[in-house]
């Protein structure tokens, strides 16, 4: 099976490349790219007008498989991965039963490898059952191929176990991504704590709550001298914290989500829960200072922090709502909306952050187009507008906070292993 | 005068000052009715309105009926702590068996912020917002104002002072909302941590100074202290809050010899008031509750006109 993709514009960071080529693939690897290819035999893909880059790779979702599959399964959020051109993604543990043992990893894997239409990695627990008391056996996890450590959704609020398991990370040298959120400030916030919580009779989130616990998390895995990812970015403060320990020369990386780059707190005032997401989007000002950041490469990488949940869980009273919303499919179109074209942004810099930045962080051999590796190409339309309709979403939740909006870049073919696995 | 035109009252934010007039010009030619040998209009006859309290109320409960009743509505009580709502229903699925019933207008109070916003987009029917959480209460302020309006001839270049638990108050914000857009200069006047981050961008003037709120103030209006919301040490004792913030003959003495005293209820007697303010010449406590009634009934006439779209 070989496939020509013929004049499209060829982005790769990962080769410096950005023109338009023809690009060879044979049985699932990336043969040749060149400026011209006789397509022979090969089924031949027209990109004139479109863009060709690595598969992009989604370092944060939430499959909810296995436990609440009335939400998503590993089958469904991987179609809607490949809907939006993203062609492996990192699971987060927090499932029924959470991952923070062999058994439950193993399991996983075996549904994986059932049902999985992109490629899904893992990650483990970092804590037994995430309750931030004792530490999971990481050291085993990583044998069962388990790629980063985590207890999304919380944070570790004991130190000294945070510290442990740097020290244990950095011997083996798997990565830790934090969910920095200091709940004893957060408890009981909905929306970013300020003018938009007060008015709207809410609760609020402060931006205290993230990054006093980035700053604590970084120290942290500075004194243990190991890396560190900072999982949903949302503020300005946050930012200037990495962007001191980057200075330091400390192992940090960092990501920030496209809603957070396209959204804020204003679009929250008509109690719309599918725009109440942890932590809460913020102000215009965090919104700009996160396109800065991820301009200027303080914040690495985007993910989509995919949350699926059931229209019970969302449609009902706000402060009651489920916090969370979903990204497989718009993540590409937000962050080219947000960025392209308005900031300066090139396309190689939207390659970087969506598909070459988090395969390197997670140390995949993807995020690529060089020769010799997989053939999992994502080819899309920069300037092609749609809109986000509920019909539309492959995810088999819809909590979407586009829904109704008009996004820019559709992505017209996703190709997994060497195969069309996705078409428009 | 610009007509009002909604279907819902979701709150006063979403009010021009244009449309806030016209509630109140509305409310004056209602105010009548209540005076009258047969209190009643047939404004509303042949409509139901269906008052649907998630939360204990008293006064703005009866005042929605005896508003309905004026204009000749039927009217249904639905009280959570017997119906379906303690089965498990949501919000929507008890908005949508409403509407499915056939009433005209859902008169709504619910301890959730937004609970109101939320029915609304789900019914084609009316919805009053009757207080949700601590965003808003329309009508509550509405009859404030009215109030105000009556007593001092005008809202417009008046010093109002709002004072009390700013922070939990969907009834401070409502009439911060109306008071401001109707060209009132408003204060706030709270312990620190019960004034919310942000509500300087309101349009208010923030104080931690009873004096200071009372001394420029042409009306004052005394929120309930919730002390039942919160458990921290930090909150103010009942005692400490008297002694600091309570509206008081003494503080009086030192403000606009025509302040009028206003307080939403219900009261705190010694706590955020003293007895003899809130049964003294200043006070309007008891006519706020009486225009509730005619506010309520040009409310629930207008929701019905918007949402024929007249």
């Amino acid at each position: 099976m070989s496939i020509i993709i013929k004049q499209g514009l060829v982005v790769d960071p990962s080769q410096g490349l950005r023109a338009i080529k023809d690009v060879l693939i044979e049985n699932g690897k990336i043969v040749r790219i060149a400026d011209c290819i006789i397509p022979g035999t090969s089924q031949a893909i027209n990109a004139k007008g479109l863009v060709v880059m690595p598969g992009l790779v989604d370092m944060h979702a939430h499959l909810r498989e296995p436990g609440r599959e009335d939400k998503e399964t590993i089958e469904t959020a991987t179609m809607a991965a490949l809907a939006g051109g993203i062609t492996s993604v990192l699971a987060m543990p927090n499932t029924t039963p959470c991952i923070d043992s062999a058994q439950a990893a193993g399991l996983l894997q075996k549904r994986i490898q059932k049902s999985a239409k992109a490629n899904v990695f893992v990650a483990g627990a970092l804590t037994k059952n995430r309750k931030g008391h004792a530490l999971t056996d990481i050291e085993g996890l990583c044998n069962k191929s388990v790629l980063a450590f985590t207890d999304d959704g919380s944070s570790v609020d004991d130190e000294k176990l945070l510290s442990s398991a740097f020290d244990i990370c950095r011997k083996t040298g798997v990565l830790i991504v934090c969910h920095c959120e200091d709940t004893a400030l957060s408890a009981g916030g909905t929306v970013n704590r300020g003018f938009i919580s007060t008015s709207m009779g809410l609760r609020g989130i402060s931006k205290e709550s993230e990054y006093k616990r980035v700053e604590r998390d970084i120290n942290i895995a500075e004194s243990a001298q190991a890396r560190i990812h900072i999982a949903h970015v949302s503020c300005a403060e946050s930012v200037d914290v990495i962007r001191q320990a980057k200075a330091k020369g400390v192992k940090v990386t960092a990501e920030t989500c496209p809603h957070y780059l396209m959204l804020c707190e204003d679009d929250v005032r008509g109690f719309d829960t599918n725009k109440k997401m942890n932590p809460p989007l913020r102000s215009c000002d965090d919104r700009n200072s996160l396109k800065r950041a991820v301009i200027d490469g303080v914040i690495d990488i985007v993910s989509t922090d995919h949350a699926p949940h059931t229209e019970n869980e969302k449609d009902i009273e706000f402060e009651r709502a489920a916090f969370g919303v979903i990204g497989l499919e718009t993540m590409l179109p937000v962050t080219l909306t947000a960025l392209y074209g308005n900031d300066s942004t090139d396309l190689t810099k939207i390659a970087q952050i969506c598909s070459t930045g988090p395969a390197r962080i997670l140390g995949l051999k993807k995020g690529t187009l060089s020769a010799g590796s997989d053939a999992d190409v994502v080819i899309f339309d920069p300037e092609r507008e749609w809109m986000v309709e509920k019909r539309g979403i492959v995810s088999k939740s819809k909590n979407s906070a586009f829904l109704g909006m008009r996004l820019k870049g559709k992505v017209i073919f996703t190709i997994l292993n060497g195969a069309v696995a996705y078409q428009a | 005068m610009s007509r009002w035109g909604q279907k819902d009252l979701l709150g006063l934010e979403y009010l021009t000052g244009e449309q806030i007039e016209h509630i109140l010009l509305t409310a004056d030619s209602f105010k009548e009715v209540s005076t009258r040998g047969v209190k009643k209009v047939p404004a509303l006859r042949g409509k139901t309105v269906v008052n649907l309290f998630y939360e204990p109320s008293t006064r703005t409960r009866i005042s929605f009926e005896i508003a309905a009743k004026r204009l000749s509505a039927d009217v249904i009580n639905i009280e959570t702590e017997t119906s379906s709502i303690r089965k498990g229903e949501t919000l929507i699925d008890t908005g949508l068996n409403i509407q499915a019933l056939k009433a005209d207008i859902i008169v709504v109070r619910h301890n959730a912020s937004g609970a109101a916003a939320m029915l609304a987009r789900r019914v084609d029917i009316s919805v009053i917002n009757a207080g949700d959480g601590w965003h808003e209460h329309p009508t509550q302020a509405l009859l404030d104002i009215f109030t105000i309006r009556q007593r001092l001839g005008r809202i417009q270049g008046l010093n109002i002072s709002i004072v009390g638990d700013i922070a939990h108050s969907r009834v401070a914000r409502s009439n911060i909302w109306g008071l401001t857009k109707l060209g009132a200069r408003v204060t706030v006047c709270a312990p620190k941590m019960l004034i919310p981050p942000g509500i300087e961008k309101m349009g208010v003037r923030i104080t931690d100074k009873i004096d200071n709120a009372i001394q420029e103030a042409d009306a004052i209006n005394v929120l309930r202290m919730q002390f039942e919301r919160d458990k921290t040490t930090a909150f103010p004792k009942q005692l400490e809050y008297f002694k600091n913030f309570a509206v008081t003959e003494e503080r009086l003495k030192r403000a606009k010899k025509d302040i009028i005293v206003m307080h939403p209820g219900p009261i705190n007697r010694g706590i955020e008031i003293s007895s003899e303010v809130a049964d003294g010449c200043r006070s309007v406590i008891l006519e706020q509750v009486t225009n509730g009634i005619a506010v309520r009934m040009a409310v629930l006439f207008l929701a019905w006109q918007g949402r024929r779209g007249l």
